[in-house]
């Protein structure tokens, strides 16, 4: 079985810092982390690998310092890392990445490819569906849990807001993972060792891809942004208990009537 | 020269710091408050390849290095002490001499397990009537045939109680002196041979330390580690590196009581406004961290010239000198700057000021160390 998870450097949020005069991001200093979702992507990726001994290779679009995020994932177990890092590569939106991994992808053998369900620094949840599209294969998105069938299929738990669905995918497909499905090992210490003494990260550039300039990159990314602005503080909801139909019914019409909506 | 880490030693770094922070702090009040040695820890310690970094693949070590090792020790005693004595004894006190002195049997039979984490090692030097004055050992080794016949006993062996594997020096031929000392492997389950009193400690107190009695214990012959004679040399070159490890614990605790003491100050409010912003605050961290910045190059190049094959015994001594009297010294002025918090134990600070003061005390003195670097003067 093999198996390949996307991955995406990411700064760390949560050490993220604004800046109180003009509200945005201030990125310097701020350690670079594997998304956690793709992190949780990877984690079921070495499940398998233990259990079935697949092979996991991990891949980046990205600057060459994303390196660092392929290396933490080979000391976490996988088997290969490849870096897709290219000038032509820079500027691409979810469009524009979601095609550049594909021409890497489509030379690629592959059972399952992961990626995780969204990145915490664009939020957006559109390149590992993207991706399925671009390489017309099945994908699942929001799996929290998944295990192998009988033949070549998975079985995969799909969140909801309100349940799960159980679905049976064919392989070869694609999933994007939450991070709720699991917790992420530790790397080995030996594994680090490996990770930068005797493993070699693959690099993939421009001339590598069968595609035009004019598809990839900024040139390649419809998505153009208009304005960015903070999100205003919205308060939490209110839960109503204990009502039948007629008195819910009647309260949220009180409610909407308040607040003019209707 | 180049005092940036590596991208080798920044993912290490990452990994035990995610490793300290989940694993080891959560439970470090609780194991100095119940005495309790944390076998948990140990485990998980052993699934991620942290007690045998610095040995060879071949020999069931990580294949890295002395300063991959320290790091480890630093990071873990930021947040607890014991833990990061737990894997300097383990791999400096007995993994690293059966690695340097042992036969390629003994390092198959016993090296392999230790340094795979599947077995835990202690070292036992220390009698009750011969501490810095090592060559007073009384416990004796009386060749008999395939065997050596020991009898005695060792007091203060850090690990003691969950340990399977021993170091042991005892006196071959009291004649001789310190050239009649000799150095041996001890399996916990060799008749005879048993764990004592559990001493009741100031610090480090999920530490289990004890006593070690034998009895008329049958030692294989094969088990004499590197020549009959040759036990306090090599004791002296296992504390050389062991040193190093302590100086390492030394250093790692003084730095979680100033994060933990940063961390502190930004939030206590006196006369109005966080106690940061007086200067005496800030004085006094700005010292502390100079101190501690000093300690960890101190350190740090003690285990460099140990991976680099240069001499290191002096270098050890004065990283374990001045390391360990920082620590005192640094977590000391946390406790101060926590004022009456600082000394109760909802806060850290105490604990790592306890814990820090054994720092100055074992593996030799500070007295022994300043004897040591003295003796590379003159």
């Amino acid at each position: 079985m093999k198996i390949i998870v996307c991955i995406k450097q990411v700064p760390d949020t949560t050490e993220v810092r604004l800046n109180p005069e003009t509200g945005t991001l201030i990125r310097e200093g701020v350690p670079s982390i594997i998304n956690p979702d793709d992190k949780c992507g990877l984690e079921a990726a070495l499940v398998l690998k233990d259990k079935y001994d697949a092979h996991v290779t991990v891949l980046t679009m990205g600057p060459t310092q994303a390196d660092f995020a392929l290396k933490e994932a080979l000391a976490m177990g996988a088997d290969e890392a490849i870096l897709m890092t290219d000038r032509a590569f820079a500027g691409a939106d979810t469009w524009a990445t979601s095609l550049t991994l594909a021409k890497a992808l489509e030379k690629m053998e592959y059972d399952l490819i992961i990626a995780g369900r969204q990145a915490i620094d664009g939020d957006t949840a559109q390149v590992g569906p993207e991706l399925a599209e671009h390489l017309k294969i099945p994908h699942v998105s929001y799996v929290e849990a998944l295990e192998k069938g009988d033949d070549s299929s998975l079985i995969l738990k799909r969140k909801f807001e309100d349940g799960y669905h159980k679905v049976k995918v064919k392989m070869p497909c694609l999933i994007t993972t939450l991070s709720e499905m699991n917790k992420p090992r530790y790397m080995k210490v030996g594994l680090v060792f490996d990770a930068h003494r005797e493993k070699e990260i693959k690099k993939l550039t421009f001339d590598d891809l069968d595609i035009n300039k004019e598809e990839i990159g900024l040139k390649g990314s419809p998505t153009k942004v208009k304005k960015s602005f903070t999100k205003g503080a919205k308060t939490a909801g209110k839960v109503y208990k204990d009502l039948d139909e007629k008195e819910a019914a009647k309260l949220i019409v009180e409610k909407l009537k308040e607040k003019f909506i209707i | 020269m180049n005092f940036n880490f590596t991208d080798e030693q920044k993912l290490l770094k990452k990994l035990y710091k995610e490793f300290t922070e989940n694993e080891v702090e959560p439970i470090a009040g609780e194991i100095d408050e119940e005495e309790r040695f944390p076998v948990e820890t140990v485990e998980k310690m052993k699934n991620n390849g942290m007690l045998g970094i610095p040995f060879p693949k071949k020999y069931g070590g990580q294949g890295g290095d002395n300063q991959a090792y320290v790091m480890l020790v630093e990071e873990l005693s930021k947040a607890c002490g014991t833990t990061g004595v737990i894997v300097s004894a383990h791999t400096s006190l007995c993994c690293a001499p059966i690695y340097e002195f042992g036969t390629e049997e003994q390092k198959q039979k016993y090296l392999v397990p230790l340094a795979k984490g599947e077995k835990l090692g202690a070292f036992g030097l220390t009698e009750a009537n011969a501490g810095t004055d090592a060559a007073g050992q009384q416990t004796k080794a009386v060749l008999d045939g395939d065997h050596y016949i020991l009898n005695g006993s060792k007091i203060f062996i850090t690990n003691a109680a969950n340990a399977d594997i021993f170091i042991v020096m005892a006196m071959t031929d009291k004649s001789k002196g310190t050239r009649g000392i000799s150095a041996f492997i001890v399996e916990k389950d060799y008749e005879g041979f048993s764990i004592g009193k559990k001493e009741l400690k100031m610090g480090i107190r999920g530490s289990a330390t004890c006593e070690l009695i034998f009895e008329d214990v049958k030692v294989p012959k094969e088990n004499l580690l590197g020549r009959e004679g040759k036990g306090f040399s090599i004791a002296m070159k296992t504390l050389d590196g062991g040193r190093i490890g302590i100086a390492a614990q030394a250093l790692g605790i003084a730095q979680g009581a100033i994060d933990e003491t940063v961390k502190y100050v930004k939030e206590r409010k006196q006369f109005g406004r966080s106690i940061a912003k007086f200067q005496n605050t800030q004085f006094q961290l700005a010292d502390m961290q100079t101190k501690v910045d000093a300690a960890r190059l101190l350190v740090y190049r003690a285990a460099f010239n140990k991976d680099n094959k240069l001499s290191y015994s002096n270098e050890a001594a004065m990283a374990k000198l001045f390391a360990s009297e920082v620590s005192m010294e640094v977590t000391t002025k946390a406790v101060q700057l926590h004022g009456g918090y600082g000394y109760t134990r909802e806060y850290p600070v105490e604990r790592m000021m306890r814990d820090a003061k054994i720092t100055e005390i074992y593996e030799g003195t500070s007295e022994v160390q300043k004897m040591v670097v003295s003796a590379h003067m003159l």
